[in-house]
């Protein structure tokens, strides 16, 4: 039997409310609130709880743990994922991943593990003011979040999906290194996306969250935040509307909370839209703006072995490559990754129906998948795209692909190709509505060249949503200062992925972890907090 | 063969039929409460589209009849399924869209299709979607990816399509 700390600790008592099922309104007071339960929620809910303060959590997904996770897609995705993983960008040509449910994203990541990058935090420096994002300054929170969190190196045998990714490297003199997990005793299933059913990933689900609410704190679910009351130049309140029993459309039920400090951890497009709802003060126009994605363009190839890609931990390798060669607000540079495969993620994401799409389906066993993850946000032609709200006040994200994109795209696609067919590949297929799927290399490099970039027909994805809330010292030019205190109202914070300046340039979740710590525990003493929280003590303040 | 000419009339046509059905940003709709789905979310006639367009975008994966009929209806089901999952937005402009392909004078030009839906030809139907996959129109590419992840993802989703696949499914944890 596998323990299950979540229903362990509802047995005990912790207090969790299904908004879904209140029978009537009910107004709620706390120190702090804090909106969202994923990377940053959890991380703020454990330090300012440890620090004795009242926090109330709300979160509009709802709770789910291990004994939940059976692995199965059908599933998995309407439960734990916003709009079911279809969530789409305005003109519908990039699918989003991110989770919605208690823990967020961090409930469904695929447990990858990086620091930020030194080359991108030296960019936040000079253009954004950032003086104390410094790899030194970070270094602490950087190994106080890792030890809280089990990230270390991978040392399994990677699975043959990742294998293949260092062998095509290593014959084309392409760097290929380990990649850390966040993980304790982790089975090597490889269903990381689908909730961990072991609860081996040390998501917020089984580490942070059940911290705070064994401390008192008390959590809200299936209740979204939809806008702070704001007097002078502070908010007042929150004002939340509870969600139906399809956790989709919203009941007749609204409810407030009050608190002294408000924090917006709703991620990115959530944060801004949380903030446009609220027609928070914003001359320049900056919320929502500057949101990133580190757009994924995919390569799938066919291999005389098995492959099995849905086995065994995903993400296990990575290169840096295609990075480190220009400077990095030079050409858009990508990283290359080796993803799950499921069958209706990779049968979605595939291109083409009917036969053709049937026949590369029954080479499933045999597929192997490069994903490119491009590094947006560093270039002028790389501007990112911008939150808009609809009618019913729910986020929908305005990201243009330019030609800067599609040149990278395309370099993007050329290096899979060349790798997986340097890995011995038999077929290698770009994932874009009009390419046939070469049996080699010049083939390949003939055709990707010809290939017509343009949106919808390059299938792109992203799982990596970043920005809209952006950190700086110019309130002209962003929303929240170096410490994630809103540039114009006293008692509101956001901690989450949304104040990258940027995008990383590696998977986020270890960044949001260690930078939403330092903020938060920052705050945690403003605030008069009592205790230290453990990952301030670890981390010598 | 469809001539550029007529692929011009077609497309100026979509625009047209498009903005006047309010599939449009800018031009709003009242929102369809969640109490109208009282057939669920795909109701009969928006059934009988996705009916026509399942065996085409799973040539090569259904069974054969006597079985290919329960399955296809078990597939619509599993779409409406997928589309109730979906936020309230994106549930909105499908139904916008079904209906939109139901009216006659929308389903002859989109789709140059003369007779009903249930009554359509394979490979019209395989037409009709390469025509939408490369329209120039981006909305009606974004149509085609919609109806192309809503049904293989149905499909791909049910346990009975994982042996031909070789997917042995997720693995026991106890
Ligand atoms: C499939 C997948 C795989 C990934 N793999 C990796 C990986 O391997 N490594 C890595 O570093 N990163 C990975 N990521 C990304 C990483 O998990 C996220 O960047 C990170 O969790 C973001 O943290 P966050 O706090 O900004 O937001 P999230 O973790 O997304 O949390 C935001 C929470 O706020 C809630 N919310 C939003 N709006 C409201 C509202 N109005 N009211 C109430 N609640 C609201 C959401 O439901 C959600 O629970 C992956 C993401 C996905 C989706
Ligand atoms: S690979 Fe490890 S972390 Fe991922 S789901 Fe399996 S046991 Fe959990």
């Amino acid at each position: 039997m596998i323990r299950d700390p979540v229903r362990e600790g509802l047995a005990a008592g912790w207090r969790v409310i299904d908004a879904s099922t209140l029978e009537r309104a009910q107004d709620f007071e706390a120190d702090v609130v804090i909106v969202g339960t994923g990377a940053g929620g959890g991380v703020s809910a454990e330090i300012l709880a440890a620090a004795g303060l009242r926090v109330v959590l709300v979160e509009e997904g709802p709770l789910r743990s291990s004994s939940d996770f059976r692995m199965r897609e059908a599933e998995a995705y309407p439960e734990l994922y916003q709009e079911s993983a279809a969530r789409k960008t305005l003109d519908k040509a990039i699918n989003i991943l991110q989770g919605r449910c208690v823990g967020g994203s961090t409930t469904v990541n695929w447990t990858s593990s990086f620091r930020t990058p030194p080359a991108t935090l030296a960019f936040w420096r000079a253009r954004f003011g950032l003086a104390d994002y410094t790899e030194e300054a970070l270094a602490p929170w950087f190994r106080s979040m890792e030890e809280r969190l089990g990230v270390h190196d991978w040392t399994v045998a990677p699975n043959a999906n990742n294998g293949t990714l260092c062998r095509g490297g290593e014959r084309l003199g392409i760097a290929v290194e380990g990649i850390r997990r966040n993980v304790r005793g982790c089975w090597n299933l490889g269903y990381c996306g689908l909730g961990c059913p072991t609860n081996a990933k040390q998501s917020m689900l089984v580490t942070t969250l059940p911290a705070a609410l064994s401390r008192g704190a008390v959590l809200l679910t299936r209740l979204r935040a939809q806008r702070l009351l704001l007097r002078g130049d502070g908010v007042e309140a929150l004002e939340c509307v509870a969600l139906g029993p399809d956790g989709i459309h919203p009941r007749d039920l609204r409810l407030r909370v009050h608190a002294r400090h408000y924090v917006l951890a709703a991620g990115a497009l959530g944060s801004p839209a949380l903030l446009l709802r609220s027609a928070a003060p914003d001359p320049q126009g900056v919320v929502g703006a500057r949101t990133f994605l580190h757009p994924v363009v995919i390569s799938a190839a066919v291999m005389p072995e098995r492959v099995a890609g849905f086995s065994g931990a995903p993400q296990s390798l990575y290169s840096d490559h295609f990075l480190e060669r220009d400077p990095v607000d030079g050409p858009m540079g990508f990283k290359l990754e080796a993803p799950p495969l499921h069958p209706v993620l990779f049968a979605t994401t595939l291109h083409g129906f009917g036969t053709n799409h049937t026949a590369l389906m029954s080479e499933f066993p045999r597929t192997q998948v490069l994903l490119a993850l491009l590094r947006d946000g560093f270039h002028p032609e790389s501007a990112g795209g911008r939150v808009q709200l609809r009618d019913d006040g729910t986020p929908v994200l305005d990201y243009p692909l330019n030609r800067f994109f599609f040149d990278a795209a395309r370099r993007a696609l050329l290096a899979m190709a060349e790798i997986q067919f340097a890995a011995g590949a038999q077929r290698v297929t770009a994932v874009h509505e009009r390419c046939p799927g070469w049996a080699g290399w010049r083939q390949a490099r003939d055709g990707i060249a010809a290939l017509p970039l343009e949106p919808h027909l390059l299938r792109v994805v992203s799982a990596h949503v970043m920005g809209g809330c952006a950190m700086g010292d110019d309130p002209r030019r962003s929303v929240v200062d170096g410490r994630g205190r809103h540039h114009g109202i006293g008692n509101l914070s956001v901690f989450d992925g949304s104040v990258f300046p940027t995008s990383l340039g590696a998977n986020p979740q270890l960044s949001i972890y260690a930078m939403v710590a330092r903020n938060v525990t920052l705050l945690a003493r403003e605030l008069g907090g009592t205790q230290e929280a453990p990952a301030a003590e670890t981390a010598g303040g | 063969m469809v001539t550029r000419r007529q692929f011009l009339m077609v497309g100026a046509g979509a625009a047209v039929l498009l903005t006047a059905a309010g599939m449009y940003q800018g031009i709003r709709e009242r929102r369809v409460a969640a109490a109208g789905f009282a057939q669920g979310p795909l109701d009969e006639r928006a059934r009988q589209i996705v009916g026509a367009l399942v065996p085409v975008m799973l040539a090569g994966a259904l069974p054969a009849e006597p079985s290919r009929r329960v399955t296809v209806a078990r597939v619509v089901d599993g779409v409406g399924e997928a589309v109730a999952g979906l936020g309230a937005a994106a549930q909105e402009e499908l139904r916008q869209l079904f209906a939109l392909l139901d009216l006659a004078p929308a389903r002859v030009l989109l789709c140059g299709l003369w007779s009903p839906w249930p009554q359509a030809g394979e490979q019209d139907i395989a037409r009709i979607l390469e025509r939408w996959r490369f329209s120039s129109l981006g909305l009606l590419r974004a149509a085609y990816a919609a109806l192309h992840d809503l049904v293989l993802g149905a499909w791909y989703a049910r346990e009975e399509s994982w042996p031909a696949i070789g997917y042995p499914g997720p693995p026991e944890v106890a």
